[in-house]
């Protein structure tokens, strides 16, 4: 199979090593792997403040990237979500529009690719820690994807997962983490203490942009738990 | 479909009508449009029974189910075999409970009863002096029903004496035949439905357990306006 | 920013930072949680009785106009006396007038999130009435001149020390902190209340069309109270509350109290069809329902949104909102908070001077994972900020917007933002999280990760 990766905007720039996991874990599997050279962004941020024509302006250049791709793993779940749920709503009325329908079932969160297409779940990965998963809103409740980590953890070496008491949002919510940073923070506290209470090494999500608001709170607040993302645990050392 | 132009009994002329016709208009130019669609909603396969909880399949089951439902909400629930034990079940609970006056409703199993207690007796059917029914120390009703799934039992203004009497005084009892349980609330409306086609009362009420409030620190408290005890006493059926 | 919004942003953000309030109201509904997931497991299938529920209303607000027909012809048919108020100020008059009309001086009232909304206290007692809240929670705010906190457990946030201290005040009997005695207290007062009472005004939950009625959802039996002794009853609700027919209520009253309050069914579910009929023994003369529109209509006629009227009030939502959890009820500052407020108080109140409620969200979707009818609450709040910004951009983020999309379009420009990045947190630390910092909202509280000295893209394109 051939996979087009979508890598955004800000997993290209902080966090490249989710990228590159994804591509040696389908090259592993013995996958083609493309990815175009432009830069991309959904246009989520636009899209969740209301702008959706300066989010149409970025989103139509994904659009054209990804329209031949066979099958399409995206890096994190809330620009999965924001491809395969929203896009048909964003360009409803547009020339667009059978486009952006035609794309969403070609397109996967890396976990749900991995399961649910591929049908695999032992990558013969070894990450001998304690971790605990947060669920990404998006993932979780747009895309439907909750037992595809776990089973993907569960065939991990050495590894031992414990859940968090509660399923919460972290409190990134994009645009919301600058707009409401107060309230925001608060959600990443009370994420973080029951991160804190299962005694996990790692926090483990299937989107980096979670991450990269409790990894910045605990960092700030000189926390010692470590935050990684699915793929860099799966991906071959 | 009536003819909003016209007054009907009851409303109060000019100026209730322009407002009425104005509501309605706004209301038939929404609904000009139809909903967007995909809001979730789904085929309808199922039915408000096959989700509702379950209710057993027999009379012991449900009545069992009944009393569970019934103790976890605190209201006491016992079944006795007839009228005699009745009465031998109200007197010993006239004498824990300390009764001095009882009120009541006219009604085949209370007026059987109520004379047997020995008790000053007031009764409601010609209507209710709220100070009068205040000094009473429990309430003694009949009921429609007994609903097994959650352990309420069904009263109306016309089956159980009114509005106040199952609610002022601090201790409601009910008196219910066996063949007044029902297994689950679609059940309980049908019987509604079925017994009162030809002019609802203007009360109905699903009674489930005493008056509660958690309102202060969620911490639960029985009585807090209505009865603080309910006693539901049931006649027949399988011991 | 609007007058609300700039308030909104300030509450939130001291309470967001107050953790004795965030354990507060975290064990506030801790038992509700345990108690709502033993319930709902109970149910044969939930997210089936969802779907039933959402099929009802979204019958009911579809055919309101018939059904609403249906529900005031068997009202009137017993002698009900049916009003129509087009917004609060009518609906206020309307009360008053009637209150007038039968020389009361004292009202008792049971819970009412429309009376809230049309503020009628404030118009009772400034027309020179007595007017009594009766349920514990409201009937405690009340002492104390608050709002309510939430719209099934008024009092959520008090402590019992509090309400000792209010009653000490306000009723001269305090015997002690504990909650069955205060219970008593109020008990006390307030069943003098109800014998005394010329009128008696409740909501409702639900208007069922098939029979001519309004069911009323309570466990304290205060509503009964209020319906049974007053000679003269009012009902106030919205003309969306409307359920096809009686028998749906075997559906609702359930959910209602499974989500609403974690119990299988609420103390005391009552439906009201007419005053005091022949025969009975008692019950109030008149009986009133007073129908609200109050830009409900106006939400009906956008049909994208229109499923939002299709909420039962039962407070789902806020107890899973983990904004609501961090910034209580009082800081949405308006009638309806937690996600369904954001929802419905721009249409009802004003999108531009509301909108920040639709805003102050992470769009994590718990809210519409925990709605019993099935509102996809979080793309209402979405679609809200779509029409703000439409109805009124703002200068700056359109901009920023419009100047990101090259950015992000063109290797060439990618390129400069990247190097330029790293370039810019070399130097960052220097102004991180002072007033100079762009980024300041971020770095108030966080650090930001690391540019990468090698992007994703650069290293695919070393793999070429």
């Amino acid at each position: 199979m051939t996979v087009t990766l979508f890598i955004p905007c800000f997993v290209d720039l902080c966090y490249p090593q989710v990228g590159i996991s994804m591509v040696r874990i389908l090259e592993k599997l013995g996958h083609k792997v493309v990815c175009p050279e432009a830069p991309a962004c959904c246009g989520q941020p636009a899209f969740n403040t209301g702008y959706w024509h300066e989010s149409r302006a970025v989103a139509v250049k994904v659009l054209k990237q990804l329209q031949d791709a066979e099958v399409v793993a995206i890096a994190s779940g809330s620009c999965g979500a924001m491809i395969k749920v929203f896009y048909p709503e964003l360009f409803a009325g547009t020339e667009h529009e059978a486009l952006a329908r035609s794309l969403a079932p070609r397109c996967y969160e890396f976990s749900d690719l991995l399961v649910s297409k591929l049908g695999v779940t032992d990558l013969g990965a070894r990450f001998p820690h304690k971790v605990t998963f947060h669920d990404g809103c998006h993932s979780l409740r747009e895309l439907h994807i909750h037992d595809a980590p776990r089973r993907l953890l569960a065939k991990v070496r050495d590894l031992e997962l414990v859940e968090m008491r509660e399923t919460v949002c972290c409190g990134f919510g994009g645009t919301f983490s600058a707009k409401f940073p107060a309230i925001s923070t608060a959600m990443g506290e009370v994420k973080i203490s029951l991160a804190e209470q299962t005694q996990a090494e790692y926090i483990v999500s299937n989107d980096s942009s979670c991450l990269m608001h409790i990894q910045g709170l605990m960092d700030r607040q000189h926390k010692p738990t470590k935050t990684i993302h699915l793929a860099e645990i799966l991906a071959p050392s | 479909m009536s003819d909003p132009a016209t007054s009907a009994p009851g409303q109060s002329g000019g100026e209730t009508t322009a407002a009425r016709q104005a509501i309605f208009a706004r209301i038939r130019e929404a609904l000009a449009v139809a909903p967007s669609a995909g809001h979730g909603v789904g085929a309808l396969a199922t039915s408000v029974v096959e989700v509702l909880p379950a209710v057993g399949a027999t009379f012991a089951e449900q009545v069992a189910l009944f009393s569970r439902n019934a103790q976890d909400l605190r209201a006491e629930f016992k079944q006795v075999a007839g009228f005699p034990e009745l009465v031998q079940e109200l007197q010993q609970l006239a004498g824990e409970a300390g009764w001095h006056r009882l009120a009541t409703h006219a009604g085949t199993l209370t007026d059987a009863i109520a004379p047997a207690l020995s008790l000053p007796v007031l009764r409601v059917d010609g209507g209710v002096d709220a100070a009068e029914l205040e000094r009473c120390d429990v309430g003694l009703t009949e009921c429609d029903a007994l609903v097994a799934q959650t352990g309420s039992v069904l009263v109306t203004s016309r089956s159980a004496g009114g509005r106040a009497l199952s609610v002022l005084p601090p201790h409601h009892v009910v008196l219910a035949r066996a063949d007044q349980l029902v297994a689950g609330l679609p059940d309980a409306f049908a019987l509604l439905e079925a017994k009162y086609a030809a002019g609802y009362p203007s009360m109905i009420s699903f009674i489930t357990g005493p008056s509660r409030t958690g309102d202060i620190e969620r911490i639960l408290v029985l009585g807090a306006h209505g009865p603080k005890r309910l006693t539901v006493l049931m006649v027949g059926g399988e011991n | 920013m609007s007058t609300a919004a700039v308030q909104f942003k300030s509450d939130a953000a001291r309470l967001a930072a107050d953790l004795r309030h965030r354990a507060l109201i975290h064990t506030a509904l801790s038992k509700y949680e345990v108690k709502r997931d033993e319930m709902k497991a109970r149910f044969q299938d939930w997210q089936g009785a969802r779907t039933l529920a959402a099929a009802r209303k979204q019958e009911a607000v579809n055919h309101l106009d018939q059904y609403l027909e249906q529900f005031v012809r068997g009202l009137e048919a017993r002698g009900t006396k049916v009003h129509w108020a087009g917004n609060a100020q009518r609906a206020r008059d309307i009360i008053v007038d009637i209150v007038k009309a039968r020389n009361a001086r004292l009202i008792v009232k049971s819970k009412a999130m429309t009376a809230e909304e049309i503020h009628l206290n404030e118009a009772l007692e400034h027309a020179g009435f007595e007017v009594v809240e009766t349920d514990l929670g409201e009937f405690i705010i009340q002492l104390r001149g608050e709002a309510p906190y939430h719209i099934v457990f008024p009092a959520m946030h008090l402590l019992r020390g509090e309400i000792r201290q209010t009653f000490a005040e306000k009723l001269h009997d305090a015997p002690s902190d504990n909650p069955e005695e205060l219970t008593m207290v109020a008990r006390r007062v307030l069943r003098q209340k109800y014998m005394q009472a010329d009128v008696g005004i409740t909501g409702a939950n639900f208007a069922v069309a098939e029979t001519g009625m309004v069911s009323v959802t309570e466990n304290e039996g205060n509503a009964r109270l209020t319906a049974a002794l007053p000679r003269t009853m009012i009902t106030l609700l919205g003309i969306e509350k409307v359920v096809p027919r009686l028998a749906d209520l075997a559906l609702f009253l359930p959910m209602l109290a499974t989500v609403g309050a974690g119990q299988l069914i609420s103390g005391y579910n009552t439906m009201y069809g007419g005053p005091r009929q022949p025969g009975e023994a008692d019950g109030p003369e008149e009986f009133h329902v007073v129908l609200l529109d109050n830009n409900r209509t106006a939400l009906l006629a956008d049909a994208e949104q229109r499923e939002a009227l299709h909420c039962i009030r039962c407070g789902a939502c806020l107890n899973v909102c983990p904004i609501y959890r961090n910034v209580g009820g009082h800081t949405y500052n308006t009638t309806y908070p937690g996600p369904i407020g954001g929802v419905i108080t721009p249409h009802l109140r004003g999108l531009q001077e509301w909108k920040h409620l639709s805003y102050a969200s992470s769009l994590c979707g718990a809210c519409a994972e925990a709605c019993p009818v099935k509102i996809a609450l979080h793309h209402h709040l979405l679609r809200n900020r779509r029409n703000s910004a439409a109805a009124r951009p703002s200068f700056w983020q359109k901009l920023a917007f419009k100047a990101f999309a090259p950015v992000a379009n063109h290797r060439s420009l990618w390129k400069l933002v990247t190097k330029g990045g790293r370039l810019g947190q070399r130097l960052h630390p220097l102004i991180k999280a002072t007033p100079l910092d762009p980024a300041r909202a971020w770095t108030r509280t966080r650090d930001l990760p690391p540019i990468a000295r090698q992007s994703f893209k650069e290293w695919w394109q070393t793999r070429l």
